[in-house]
C-alpha cells in the first residue's frame, strides 16, 4: 500500500510541472470569456423572453428585431446622416470647449490678476446645472443648430478648464525653483515646465467633458431637433418603434465608448513618460 | 528681486582673480524673526572645494540658497560668478523630458545639444540611458544626471546640496568618488552642503560649520588626495568636526 501511495505520488510530481501552466492558462481563459458570460446571458434571456411572448414588443424590442433595425437603418442612410449630424454637433461643441477652456485657464494659471477676474465667475458658473439652461438657450438662439453646439460647449468647458487651472496651479514648486537655478526664461518656463507638468490634468478634464458633451447631446437633440441620434429616437417614440430608440440608446453607448478609447489613447501617447502601473505625482 | 549683483569681470577683476564667491555681512531673517544667517562672511577662492557643515536649523539652506539666487539679499553683501549650477538633494529632472534634453534644458545652442549631453553623461557614466525616461532611474543614476546637468553649463561656481543624502551608502562612496574625479578635471568653485563629516573630509579643501547663522569653525583640510579613512591626520581632524559640530567622539 505505501508503495502505491508512493507512485501516485512520484506521478503527481511528474505531471506537476506539465499540467500546471496548461491548467491555469486554461483558468485564466476562462476568466476572461467568463466576464462577458453573463451579459450574454442576459441577452440570450431577453431574446427568449420576446420570441416566448412574456415581452411585449411595443414595450422592448427583441435583440433580433434590434439587429434587423440597425441594418436596414444603416442601409437606407437613416441612421447614418442623423449619427453624421450628432457627430458634427459634438464634435463642434468640443472643439469651442476645448478652446475656451484652456484659454480660460491659461490665463487664470499663469498670472494672479487673470486668475482674480476669471476664476470667480467660472467657479460660480459650474455650481450651475447647464441644462437648465435649455429654455433661456432656447428663447436665444431658436432652436437650429447654435444652442446644441452651445450646450455641449458650455457643459464640457467647465471641466476641462477646472481640471487645467489645477494641473497649472499643483506643478511641484521645486521643480519651478530648479527652472529659476538653471535660468530659464519665463517663456521657457511655461513651455518646459509648466504646461507638460499640466497636461495629465488636461486630458483628464478632455475625458470629464467627452462624457458630457454625450450627456449634453442628448438632451439637446430631444428637446428640438430635425436630425441627429436624439431625433431618430424621438421620432420612432411616436410610431412605437421601440426598436429603433434602443438602436438609438447602442449607438450613444458605442460613442462614449469610443471616444473614452480614444483619450485614454492620447494619455498613452502624450504620457508615455510616465511608469506603468504609477500614478502621477510621484517624486523625481 | 534676484539682488545678487554678478562679478562681471571687466568691473571688479581684482574680486574675480582673488574670490570666487564673497559673502560679506549677510543676514537673513524670515518675517522679523531671528537671524537665521547673522552677519556671515565667506570667501570661496576659484576652484576651491569648501564644505558646509551644520545641524538641522544652522542656516546651511539659507545660504545656499541665497547664493543660488533663490532668495534674495536684503541685509549684507554677496558676489559670486556669473555661471553657477546647483545640485540638490533630490534630482529634480523633469519626468516628461528624456534624460539628455533634460541635461541642455535651457541651453541655447541647437543642434549639438544632444552631442554634448551624451558627452556629459558619458563622463558621469549614464552614457546608456541619455534616452530614459528620468523616472525610470534609480536614485543614483538620476543623481548623476543632475550632476550632468550642472556640469554641462560648464559653471564657475558650483553648489551642491545634500545631493547624496538620500542614497545608499554604497551609491554614496560611488558618487564620492565621482565627484572627486569630475572637481579634478573641471576645478570649479564648490560649496557642498552635507551632514556627514566623513564626506566633507574625503572631498573638500576646507570646512565650514555653521552655527545659528554665524561660521563657528573654518577649518583647513591639508591632506593629500586620495584621502584615506585610516590617516591619523584624518582622524584627527574628524574629531575637531564633531566636536564644532556637537558631537562627541569618544
Amino acid at each position: 500500500m505505501s508503495e502505491t501511495i508512493l507512485r501516485t505520488a512520484i506521478r503527481t510530481v511528474r505531471l506537476a510541472p506539465l499540467s500546471r501552466p496548461r491548467l491555469t492558462s486554461l483558468l485564466s481563459g476562462w476568466r476572461g470569456l467568463s466576464r462577458y458570460l453573463s451579459p450574454l446571458l442576459l441577452v440570450v434571456l431577453w431574446q427568449a423572453a420576446c420570441s416566448a411572448g412574456l415581452l411585449s414588443t411595443r414595450l422592448v424590442a427583441s435583440p433580433a428585431q434590434i439587429i434587423v433595425t440597425a441594418w436596414s437603418l444603416t442601409r437606407d442612410g437613416t441612421l447614418p446622416v442623423n449619427l453624421g449630424v450628432s457627430l458634427l454637433r459634438a464634435v463642434s461643441g468640443l472643439a469651442i470647449a476645448l478652446t475656451a477652456g484652456i484659454s480660460l485657464a491659461l490665463i487664470s494659471g499663469l498670472s494672479r490678476i487673470g486668475e482674480d477676474i476669471v476664476d470667480a465667475p467660472l467657479q460660480i458658473m459650474r455650481t450651475l446645472p447647464v441644462l437648465a439652461l435649455v429654455p433661456l438657450f432656447i428663447l436665444w438662439f431658436g432652436i437650429g443648430e447654435t444652442p446644441k453646439i452651445l450646450l455641449v460647449a458650455l457643459g464640457s468647458t467647465f471641466p476641462i478648464y477646472l481640471n487645467l487651472h489645477k494641473g497649472i496651479r499643483s506643478i511641484d514648486p521645486k521643480l519651478l525653483e530648479m527652472a529659476r537655478t538653471l535660468g530659464l526664461s519665463h517663456r521657457q518656463t511655461i513651455r518646459d515646465v509648466i504646461l507638460p507638468g499640466a497636461l495629465p490634468d488636461l486630458l483628464t478634464g478632455v475625458r470629464f467633458a467627452v462624457g458630457i458633451s454625450w450627456l449634453m447631446l442628448v438632451v439637446a437633440e430631444q428637446v428640438n431637433a430635425d436630425s441627429g441620434i436624439g431625433h431618430m429616437m424621438m421620432d420612432a417614440e411616436d410610431f412605437l418603434r421601440t426598436d429603433i430608440i434602443l438602436v438609438g440608446l447602442f449607438v450613444y453607448g458605442l460613442l462614449g465608448l469610443t471616444s473614452d478609447q480614444l483619450v485614454r489613447t492620447l494619455e498613452h501617447v502624450f504620457l508615455a513618460w510616465r511608469p506603468a502601473r504609477r500614478e502621477k505625482g510621484q517624486p523625481t | 528681486m534676484n539682488a545678487i549683483p554678478q562679478s562681471v569681470p571687466r568691473q571688479s577683476g581684482e574680486t574675480r582673480t582673488q574670490n570666487a564667491v564673497t559673502v560679506q555681512g549677510l543676514t537673513r531673517r524670515f518675517n522679523g524673526g531671528p537671524a537665521v544667517l547673522d552677519r556671515l562672511d565667506l570667501t570661496i577662492a576659484p576652484g576651491e572645494f569648501v564644505a558646509l557643515l551644520g545641524r538641522s536649523g544652522s542656516g546651511k539652506s539659507t545660504l545656499l540658497r541665497t547664493l543660488s539666487g533663490l532668495d534674495p539679499v536684503s541685509e549684507g553683501h554677496v558676489s559670486r560668478p556669473q555661471d553657477v549650477a546647483v545640485v540638490f538633494q533630490e534630482s529634480r529632472l523633469l519626468p516628461w523630458k528624456r534624460v539628455w534634453q533634460n541635461i541642455i534644458l535651457g541651453q541655447a545652442g541647437g543642434n549639438d545639444g544632444r552631442a554634448r549631453a551624451s558627452a556629459v553623461l558619458e563622463e558621469v557614466g549614464l552614457g546608456h540611458r541619455a534616452d530614459a525616461w528620468p523616472l525610470t532611474l534609480s536614485g543614483g543614476e538620476a543623481q548623476r544626471a543632475a550632476l550632468a546637468r550642472a556640469l554641462v553649463r560648464e559653471p564657475a561656481f558650483l553648489m551642491l546640496d545634500e545631493p547624496f543624502a538620500a542614497l545608499d551608502a554604497l551609491t554614496r562612496l560611488k558618487m564620492q568618488h565621482l565627484v572627486a574625479g569630475l572637481w579634478t578635471r573641471h576645478r570649479c568653485a564648490v560649496l557642498l552642503v552635507t551632514h556627514d563629516v566623513d564626506e566633507a573630509l574625503l572631498l573638500a579643501d576646507r570646512a565650514v560649520v555653521l552655527d545659528s547663522g554665524r561660521i563657528r569653525t573654518d577649518l583647513p583640510i591639508p591632506l593629500d588626495r586620495p584621502r584615506r579613512h585610516a590617516d591619523p591626520r584624518f582622524e584627527h581632524l574628524r574629531s575637531v568636526l564633531l566636536e564644532s559640530l556637537g558631537v562627541h567622539d569618544d
